[in-house]
């Protein structure tokens, strides 16, 4: 490749999954980032409990990611051919991970209500 | 408001962020010079993937310019995806656009073939006869399949009923491919894949295919029942000899054999046998499944014009060109560009991106009164070589036969990887949608 360029890296985003649903997937992730910073301004504190269901689900959003990404390149574990291909695969299951995490935080202080966990 | 406050002061920094991340995107590619003021007619034969790229680049770098595009096909094809098809992986739509939607503002398409050059008066004229002149000339018509050349073949045979495949025929071609190999491998018996002796796109392809055949069989729990064989036109498997080299050893470690100095040149549907050209005379083969590869030349009326090279393939037809620069020698206001540039190696999409801001220095250069461009063609050509559903070796190389990997040292060249066959399935039809539209 001879340059690469933020709009190409877009642009590959957009063919790798569809362009509806990777705007609908960026969209989703800004919603999610935005009502976390929200609870995080809201209680002014992080809620420790609610931080260790958040990390228990973890291994889930770490699964889930690479489930999805497999599914979506027509790929399997057994195609992980080199140290590039398991920092790669790796990279999407911690932002699967963290991304799940987060969610669950948010999703259990916006349900409960501020303090009481 | 603290929260309010705190929310404004992280989206700033947010956005902050991205823009930083546009500015060192921005600074990685060329610095975009100003725009050049001209009333050059610039005719560029060929819409397709070297036609267009040149016409964003061309029309982005001059004012004034009058930039025409010829080309009959109301489609636009992009090939690199007949792979895929040929695999079952992707629908025929997947390879298929329309050409006139990737036309620039300020480029003009006129949807005919171009019928006669003649570079003497500076003209070229069109099938329905009528005359353009132009200032410049670049040649982009890509190449022609020369299907006639195989003896008793034709394309209404392609598909399950004969068992014959050709994805180099087109996207509905290659969907029948697909039909073909589908049901072969659920039957099994002998399947053949070859290559052409003559020069072709993709050297890579009929490999890939060959490495699909066995893949497909295996995933599918018959590759018991199937034997592959393919059938090389030299002594080698790929031009280049290092990766000659490891697609031997792939090939045997799966099971496909190879014949080599095999040439087709006839098919018996009925008999299902194919007819090679060897050293030793004719050889016989017999197969269930057959993937058609013809020989491959520049389109007649590049054939027929006094561009090609008088003494260098003069049974394809190729323009004449120099190695760095794609100028024509003995016509200096004519380029060639892609799978017609008369070069040795670089018949990809993956070397037109190359190539192209190659052309569009030297040609702004001289409109610009600057004298000769400064850029240079290395020869880069660059083929994922996919080995399996799931993997490909990304290859690369230049006009020395050197290894050019892009990200050496995070993605070996010769080895099969996972992210590599990323590279083909997802991220290649994007870099070359946005090479068509001079963003890449
Ligand atoms: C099966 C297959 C797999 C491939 N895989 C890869 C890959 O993995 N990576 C890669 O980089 N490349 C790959 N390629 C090669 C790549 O598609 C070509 O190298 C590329 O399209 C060349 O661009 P071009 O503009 O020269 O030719 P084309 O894209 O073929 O365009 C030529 C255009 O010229 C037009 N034309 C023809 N004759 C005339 C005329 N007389 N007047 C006016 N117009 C005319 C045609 O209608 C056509 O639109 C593959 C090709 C095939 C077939």
């Amino acid at each position: 490749m001879k340059q690469l360029t933020f709009g190409t890296l877009i642009a590959v985003f957009e063919e790798m999954f569809g362009r509806a649903l990777f705007w609908a997937l960026v969209a989703a992730a800004a919603v999610i980032t935005l009502a976390y910073l929200y609870v995080l301004i809201r209680d002014r504190a992080v809620s420790w409990r609610k931080f260790l269901l958040a990390q228990l689900s973890m291994p889930v959003g770490a699964v889930a990611a690479v489930v999805f990404v497999m599914w979506i390149t027509e790929s399997r574990l057994s195609d992980i051919g080199g140290p590039i291909d398991a920092i790669v695969l790796l990279g999407i299951a911690a932002v699967g991970a963290v991304g799940l995490a987060i969610l669950v935080y948010t999703v259990q202080s916006l349900v409960r209500r501020p303090g009481a966990g | 408001m603290p929260e309010r406050d705190h929310l404004a002061a992280s989206r700033r920094g947010f956005l902050g962020l991205a823009a930083g991340g546009l500015a060192l995107a921005a600074g990685s590619g060329a610095a975009r010079a100003a725009r050049v003021d001209t009333s050059a007619r610039i005719l560029i034969l060929g819409a397709g993937a070297a036609g267009v790229a040149m016409a964003s680049r061309l029309t982005a770098r001059l004012r004034g310019a009058t930039i025409t595009l010829l080309d009959p096909r109301p489609e636009h094809w992009y090939q690199p995806g007949f792979t895929l098809i040929a695999a079952g992986l992707k629908p025929a739509t997947y390879a298929v656009s329309s050409t006139a939607q990737w036309i620039p503002r300020g480029a003009t398409l006129v949807p005919e073939a171009a019928a006669e050059i003649d570079p003497e008066t500076n003209t070229v004229t069109t099938e329905s006869g009528t005359k353009l002149g132009y200032d410049f000339l670049i040649v982009a018509t890509g190449l022609v399949l020369d299907w006639a050349a195989i003896e008793g073949f034709s394309l209404d045979l392609v598909g399950p009923e004969h068992g014959i495949g050709a994805h180099y025929a087109g996207p509905s071609y290659a969907a029948r491919t697909w039909a073909a190999l589908d049901a072969f491998t659920s039957k099994g018996g002998q399947a053949l894949v070859g290559r052409p002796a003559t020069e072709m796109k993709c050297a890579g392809a009929p490999l890939k295919f060959a490495f699909l055949t066995e893949d497909t069989a295996a995933r599918k729990g018959t590759r018991g029942s199937v034997a592959v064989t393919y059938a090389a036109q030299s002594t080698a498997l790929f031009g280049v000899p290092i990766v000659s080299e490891k697609v031997r050893m792939l090939f045997a470690e799966r099971g496909i054999g190879v014949v080599y100095e095999h040439v087709l040149k006839a098919i018996d549907p009925g008999a299902r046998t194919a007819t090679y050209a060897t050293p030793e005379g004719d050889k016989v083969l017999d197969w269930d499944f057959i993937n058609v590869i013809p020989p491959m030349r520049a389109p007649a009326a590049v054939r027929n014009s006094p561009l090609p090279w008088a003494d260098k393939w003069t049974d394809q037809g190729w323009v004449e060109a120099d190695q760095a620069t794609l100028r024509h020698p003995r016509y200096p206001n004519v380029f060639a560009v892609g799978d017609v540039a008369g070069v040795p190696k670089g018949k990809t999409a993956a070397s037109v991106k190359w190539q192209v801001p190659v052309i569009e220095d030297h040609l702004v250069a001289e409109i610009a009164g600057r004298g000769e461009g400064t850029e240079r063609y290395d020869g880069y050509t660059s083929c994922p070589l996919i080995t399996r559903v799931g993997r490909a070796m990304l290859v690369e190389f230049d006009y020395r036969n050197n290894l050019v990997p892009s990200f050496p040292g995070i993605i070996a060249p010769l080895e099969e990887l996972w992210i590599s066959w990323l590279m083909k399935e997802v991220a290649l039809h994007a870099t070359y949608n946005a090479m068509l539209r001079g963003r890449a």
